[in-house]
């Protein structure tokens, strides 16, 4: 039996000590492999306490409304940040009422209007909100008809509708619209058995590309951020932060900061904020706040983390066992170890965390950049003690959000000062508090031992996962003998992540997707097959093989054994209910180490898919952010000291960076829709990294 | 200390009565009621707040009011001239070439002065020149493809 030990973590160390870039110390790695991620705090549809796990309303009328003129307001407390569903959400209700989608205005994230929603997260927007909304424009469709019916004197079958307006398919000058049925009030009537939603065959609008429908907004500078509010009497507040997350206030001495024009300071506890009328000001009074603090730091930085993470006393859960590990071993000719190591990433969204708060009377309005409007308002309620129907929260246009937007400090704290101060507040973080309170993609850490026997299938896999989550964790190849452990924080213990983690674009995904894959050409390798045959030979996901079949073709893949020179990779996964397979090319650079990469082939299958232009550029987006973490990207800290202040060190993809992107989504109209915002991104860090041992044999 | 300050706003004669020294971003968004120039990181190093000062792309977080003064500041919401859309803002709109939109202005502005300087630019002059606005929704691709459109409408490129 040959054992191949996959572990140099000295070179890592070394190259990262010495400050060099990631993109650079690929080269440097020996056989180690660095990775991405982190546990899943934001609330998740699949995982919420029972208390939480409320659901959409029943009653259509709170997701639709369709005034005297025939226009259709739809109501969700889903939020645009550039996903565009302000676009794909119209297009599924409009096939439904079977309207134009031009008629339909949207109406998004306001707590007081909206039916109650978790959060704009997870790729569930289409998937889970888009189909309840289906559902009920049908079943309001079918009320329509019943009550078109009963004004025409006509049997329903002999109704048909169109652009909103029914009409007797016998005597087609007997029509009622919509509008002249309701004359803008609420429908009353309900049915009992609810009817299905329309065919596929009967999409006009489902389906058919539409450019972004908030662009010229967007690029007029009309849309409005939170941050482009202004209420009369309002001020910016700036608020004191504390050096470290493991730093607590002894004493403050705000004396200086009174002196600057215009400022107050207010104090509620450890919240210590400036206000001013001018946000400059407010800035220019903040750093003459005086404040001493005693420190309880634990020992561990971004070098350490990893180890620190395989000491810890973890919560050890076995979250899927088949077969038998010990059979499964003795079938094998060949085994591997691998160890991973992913470092915390920065959501970076180019919109801050922002809330404007103001308390009139006893109503607390906040307007803010959250992925959580009714989070935050249930955060408000608690926090600030107000009942809920006392608190609106209001979602303009989001300025990206990537998971970090679905915790929402600000609006709290805007709130907190509103009423505080008795002015309307507006609170912008800076980049600086951004990287500080960001509840980043947690760092962690994957072991994997396993194991091919002589014909190059696949017979062991045991995949030990530290202190990330396990979206994405699944073997996935048809493998005998599997077990999948989590490491994870033990309640009461130390923690482990000094700061806070949570949701970062397909959380934990990239991780786990990362490690499996890169494992994957490993074997291939030490097996001496071709990848995509490697992996097609271990497969039985029929959707898999279609995916990995038609990248192949996109990229107009050659086989050649791994370690081949050309700098090809292959590498895919599942995520959002949909299924991923990406094919790159690199150039490296032997003598510096550094990577371009020139291309990157992606072909999805997301089940029905609504607007092929809006989910062919969130493909286009994840293949380039995902070149962030693959090569650039990494929060470094010292115990609750986040050392990454700035975008001149956190080093996010630009133009430079840029490959040929091709992608290519499957036709699979007749199945029900799936995520599109995060899919792509999950195998990027693996599909590079595995054309970077192609071109040069080193992970 | 407030004085008068004088400068061409979006091919206006303004002036303020303002402290001099507050930022030019700070000034436009809430004197002036221009939020189309966002703040994104307050250090120049984003490039979501630039606007064109005498047709040079700038960095409005990096810049006090008093240096404005006697100058041309263009912001994103005087592109377009008597409601007809700047051919950059159009090309972004027929590539799709944002997603959350808000590193577009800044992006558009600083695409607008590069056209202005080179009106003919190759792909690899529009990525040095685009090089350091950020974006974060990876709209890269399509905002290359949108400046070469509106370098070919405007009669730069061939």
């Amino acid at each position: 039996m040959k054992k191949e030990q996959i572990k140099d973590q000295e070179s890592i160390q070394t190259s990262e000590r010495q400050g060099m870039p990631r993109r650079d110390f690929f080269k440097l790695l020996g056989g180690g492999i660095i990775v991405f991620f982190r546990p899943w705090r934001v609330l998740d549809l699949f995982g919420m306490p029972a208390e939480q796990a409320r659901s959409l309303p029943k009653d259509y009328n709170a997701f639709l409304h369709i005034a005297e003129d025939g226009t259709v307001t739809c109501f969700t407390g889903k939020i645009e940040m550039g996903q565009g569903i302000i676009t794909s959400l119209p297009q599924m209700m409009a096939d439904e009422l079977n309207i134009p989608v031009e008629r339909i205005k949207m109406i998004m994230g306001d707590t007081d209007l909206c039916p109650w929603d978790q959060g704009t997260w997870g790729s569930l927007s289409t998937r889970v909100f888009g189909q309840s909304m289906r559902a009920a424009a049908a079943e309001a469709r079918g009320v329509l008809l019943d009550l078109g019916s009963t004004q025409l004197g006509v049997p329903v079958s002999q109704l048909e509708v169109r652009d909103g307006v029914i009409t007797d398919t016998k005597d087609p000058k007997k029509t009622v619209s919509y509008a002249q049925l309701t004359k803008g009030t609420r429908i009353e009537k309900f049915l009992d058995v609810k009817p299905s939603m329309e065919d596929y065959t009967k999409f006009k609008s489902i389906g058919k590309s539409y450019n972004h429908s908030d662009a010229t907004l967007k690029v007029t500078g009309e849309a409005k951020y939170a941050g482009d509010m202004k209420l009369p009497g309002m001020v910016f507040a700036r608020i004191l932060r504390p050096p470290s997350h493991a730093a607590k206030m002894t004493s403050v001495d705000y004396s200086g900061a009174e002196k600057i024009a215009g400022t107050k300071v207010v104090r509620d506890g450890d919240l210590v904020a400036v206000i001013n009328e001018s946000r400059d000001k407010a800035d220019e009074a903040i750093v003459k706040i005086k404040a001493e603090y005693s420190f309880n730091e634990l020992p561990v930085n971004d070098k350490t983390i990893y180890e620190y993470m395989l000491k810890a006393d973890s919560n050890v859960t076995v979250v899927k066992s088949t077969g038998d590990l010990e059979a499964g071993e003795k079938l094998c000719e060949k085994t591997i170890e691998s160890e991973f190591h992913d470092p915390y990433l920065a959501h970076v969204a180019v919109e801050t965390h922002t809330a404007l708060a103001r308390l009139e009377g006893d109503k607390m309005t906040v307007w803010a950049s959250t992925q959580s409007p009714f989070g935050l308002r249930d955060g408000i309620t608690r926090e600030l003690s107000l009942p809920a129907e006392k608190v609106r929260v209001i979602t303009p246009f989001v300025g990206g959000g990537f998971g970090g937007k679905g915790e929402f400090q600000q609006g709290i704290e805007a709130a907190k000062l509103a009423k505080l101060t008795g002015k309307p507040v507006m609170l912008m973080w800076t980049r600086e508090e951004e990287f500080f309170y960001d509840t980043f993609h947690p760092a962690g850490v994957v072991k994997i031992k396993s194991g091919i026997d002589k014909s190059g299938l696949i017979k062991l896999w045991d995949y030990n996962l530290y202190y990330s989550g396990t979206r994405g964790a699944d073997a996935i190849y048809d493998i005998p003998n599997t077990k999948i452990t989590h490491y994870s924080q033990k309640s009461g213990g130390s923690p482990v992540h000094q700061f806070g983690t949570g949701a970062w674009r397909a959380p934990n995904n990239n991780t786990n997707t990362f490690a499996r894959e890169v494992q994957i050409d490993i074997m291939a390798a030490a097996a001496g097959i071709d990848p995509m045959e490697f992996r097609l030979k271990n497969l039985k996901d029929e959707k898999m093989i279609a995916c990995l079949k038609a990248v192949a073709d996109k990229f107009g893949y050659v086989p050649g054994k791994t370690r081949s020179g050309r700098g090809i990779g292959i590498a895919c996964g599942i995520d959002a209910g949909s299924w991923v397979a990406h094919i790159a090319e690199v150039k490296v650079d032997k003598s510096t180490g550094k990577v371009k990469v020139v291309s990157i082939a992606c072909a999805q299958d997301m089940g029905l898919c609504v607007n092929p232009e809006g989910a062919t550029i969130q493909m286009e987006g994840c293949i380039t952010m995902g070149l962030g973490y693959t090569l650039g990207e990494e929060v470094l800290f010292e115990g609750g000291k986040v050392l990454t202040h700035g975008l001149d060190t956190y080093n996010i993809p630009r133009f430079s960076w840029l490959p040929k992107i091709d992608t290519l989504i499957l036709d699979r109209k007749d199945k029900p829709p799936q995520g599109g915002g995060e899919p792509a991104i999950i195998a990027i860090g693996a599909v590079v990294a595995n054309a970077i041992f192609d071109a040069t044999g080193i992970l | 200390m407030e004085e008068t300050i004088k400068f061409q706003l979006n091919g206006k004669k303004t002036e303020a009565m303002i402290d001099p020294t507050q930022s030019l971003l700070w000034v436009l968004r809430d004197h002036f009621g221009l939020t189309g120039t966002k703040f994104g990181c307050g250090m120049g190093f984003c490039g979501a707040c630039t606007v064109l000062i005498d047709n040079e792309p700038v960095r409005s977080c990096q810049l006090s009011v008093g240096d404005a003064a006697g100058k041309n500041v263009v912001t994103i919401e005087g592109l377009a001239i008597n409601g007809k859309l700047h051919p950059v803002q159009e090309a972004f709109i027929k590539h799709d070439a944002l997603q959350c939109g808000y590193c577009t202005p800044g992006m558009i502005m600083n695409a607008a002065g590069l056209l202005i300087k080179n009106p003919a630019p190759s792909v690899q002059e529009i990525k040095d020149g685009m090089e350091n606005n950020l974006c974060r929704c990876g709209a890269h691709m399509r905002i290359i493809e949108a400046v070469q459109t509106a370098s070919k409408e405007m009669k730069g490129g061939k």
